[in-house]
């Protein structure tokens, strides 16, 4: 098949970038996304021209690396597929295919596609620490987790860091990754002891990052390629509701204690 | 205390639980203008809406004298305006600073345009705010002969003017478009969504919008098309 494609190229993070156009004639319907783009750089290469920067690493959908967003949607247009598992099938013969760099102040451009996804780790770290039994591994029934809980956690703890909801929010806004990396935690008995802090934390670092504010659109769910929901976000809200109570109530060092 | 108010999931507490208030405060404002449909009351020879309005006026002089009450509503409404108001631009800028640069290319799955209006059409209602204020609570608008008290009246020749039955109309599908949003999105910010309890969150939010919205219209409506008039008065 044919496409024409118009990536975002930038020579690093001070350089201004644009739009470059490349036609493909010879595209296999049965390559991936990636292998569309690692044909073109083989061209480009050939030619002695810059390959297009883009990061990629497990190319099965678990790492969260190949961060792009096509024809305006975060990991194209197939739902629950990270760009790596999207395949061309999914594009028509002779189509515009427009690919861009995730976009939010947070996430600066390395180069081309490549966007520094920093501000995630931070937000990770601002979490801290959980206080558990290290050693030798504990038996697995000391700790006892119902079921719906753990399959929540579960479902929270899905997100691979990838990004596409930010790129997807209108207002670019971490709320769901927040929210995802707060509620797995908060789901589970060993998650209890830093629960009221760590929501504390993690929001004033996103905040930090300056990610904008969650206006409730419901893009980032349907960009998520894990499905992550946005009942999580009413969870993470819940959680903070209550923690900022707390401190009302208790003040600052309880919760800091706690 | 206010380390709360500094992140911007605070503020967005700050901005659904005015929201709130603004909410349950446009729902009985709506309730109480269906009185319009109640007719004259021939015992006092007084309009049902007229006697409502001195209600409203009068409302806790037991203990505290006239419009006392109608005062301390009214600052606590005024004061979640503001801090709605104040909230939502401070957060309109943190989100505007968050994606400098655009999309070339930019689609959406499911942002109703409701919710991607909401500044704007806030912005628009605060405008309709004032306006409504300025003709029919103090009647400086008005211009057909306002009278401070006669309700009903003042309604009738209101909306006898097809230009301000429009104006009305309008502004009440904006009011519509941002509780369809709002309503939502206040559940969601206060904690209350779950995987289960979603579907009914929203629909109770597209409920209340319309049957606020049609409440609101229907007295302007009804006037214009005469079926409301001053003949029984
Ligand atoms: C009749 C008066 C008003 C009512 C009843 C009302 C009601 C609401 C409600 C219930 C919410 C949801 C709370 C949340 O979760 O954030 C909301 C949000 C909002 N309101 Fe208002 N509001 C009113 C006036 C205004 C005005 C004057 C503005 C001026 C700009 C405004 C702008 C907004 C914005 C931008 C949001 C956030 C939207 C979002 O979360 O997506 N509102 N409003
Ligand atoms: S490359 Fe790992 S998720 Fe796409």
């Amino acid at each position: 098949m044919k496409i024409k494609l118009h990536i975002w190229r930038q020579k690093n993070s001070s350089d201004k970038g644009g739009f470059v156009r490349y036609e493909m004639n010879d595209v296999s319907p049965d390559m991936s996304f990636l292998e569309m783009i690692d044909v073109l750089n083989e061209q480009l290469e050939a030619k002695g021209e810059e390959p297009v920067g883009f990061e990629h690493d497990c190319r099965e959908g678990i790492c969260g690396a190949c961060s792009m967003v096509i024809n305006g949607r975060a990991h194209g247009p197939q739902a629950l597929t990270t760009a790596c598992q999207l395949h061309m099938r999914k594009f028509k013969d002779g189509e515009d295919i427009w690919v861009e760099p995730w976009r939010a102040r947070a996430f600066p451009v390395v180069k081309d596609l490549i966007v520094d996804r920093g501000a995630f780790d931070r937000i990770i770290q601002a979490g801290g620490y959980i206080s558990v039994r290290s050693g030798s591994a504990p038996e697995a029934n000391s700790i006892l987790v119902p079921k719906p809980a753990a399959d929540s956690a579960m479902d929270a703890a899905s997100c691979i860091g990838c990004g596409a909801c930010v790129a997807a929010c209108p207002n670019g806004s971490a709320m769901l990754f927040t929210a995802a990396k707060v509620s797995h935690l908060a789901l589970l008995p060993q998650g209890q002891p830093e629960r009221m802090l760590r929501v504390q934390k993690m929001i004033e670092a996103m905040d930090r990052e300056m990610f904008g504010p969650c206006t409730n659109y419901g893009e980032c769910q349907e960009a998520c390629p894990k499905g992550i929901s946005i009942s999580f976000i009413s969870m993470l809200n819940r959680d903070y509701l209550k923690s900022s109570l707390v401190q009302i109530k208790k003040g600052a060092e309880k919760v800091q204690a706690q | 205390m206010f380390g709360f108010y500094k992140t911007t999931v605070g503020k967005k507490i700050v901005v659904a639980s005015t929201g709130v208030v603004l909410f349950l405060f446009v729902l009985g404002h709506m309730a109480g203008n269906l009185k319009a449909f109640m007719g004259f009351n021939a015992a006092s020879g007084r309009y049902k809406l007229d006697e409502y309005g001195e209600f409203l006026r009068t409302m806790g002089h037991e203990v505290m004298g006239n419009y006392t009450a109608l005062w301390i509503v009214r600052v606590v409404l005024l004061l979640c305006l503001l801090l709605h108001l104040i909230t939502i631009v401070q957060l309109q800028y943190q989100k505007q600073r968050a994606r400098p640069i655009g999309y070339a290319k930019r689609e959406y799955d499911c942002a109703t345009y409701a919710a991607r209006s909401m500044f704007l059409g806030g912005l628009l209602l605060l405008i309709f705010i004032v306006y409504h204020l300025l003709h029919l609570t103090t009647g400086t608008l008005h211009f057909r002969g306002f009278e401070e008290g006669a309700v009903y009246s003042n309604v009738v020749t209101a909306f006898n003017q097809p230009l301000i039955v429009a104006g009305y109309l309008v502004a009440m599908l904006i009011l519509s478009m941002h509780l369809f949003h709002g309503v939502w999105s206040m559940f969601q910010t206060l904690g209350l969504d779950t995987p289960q309890r979603n579907k009914l969150l929203r629909t109770i939010a597209a409920a209340a919008s319309v049957i606020i919205g049609l409440g609101f219209a229907s007295v302007p409506i009804a006037v214009a098309s005469g079926f409301l008039n001053l003949g029984q008065g």
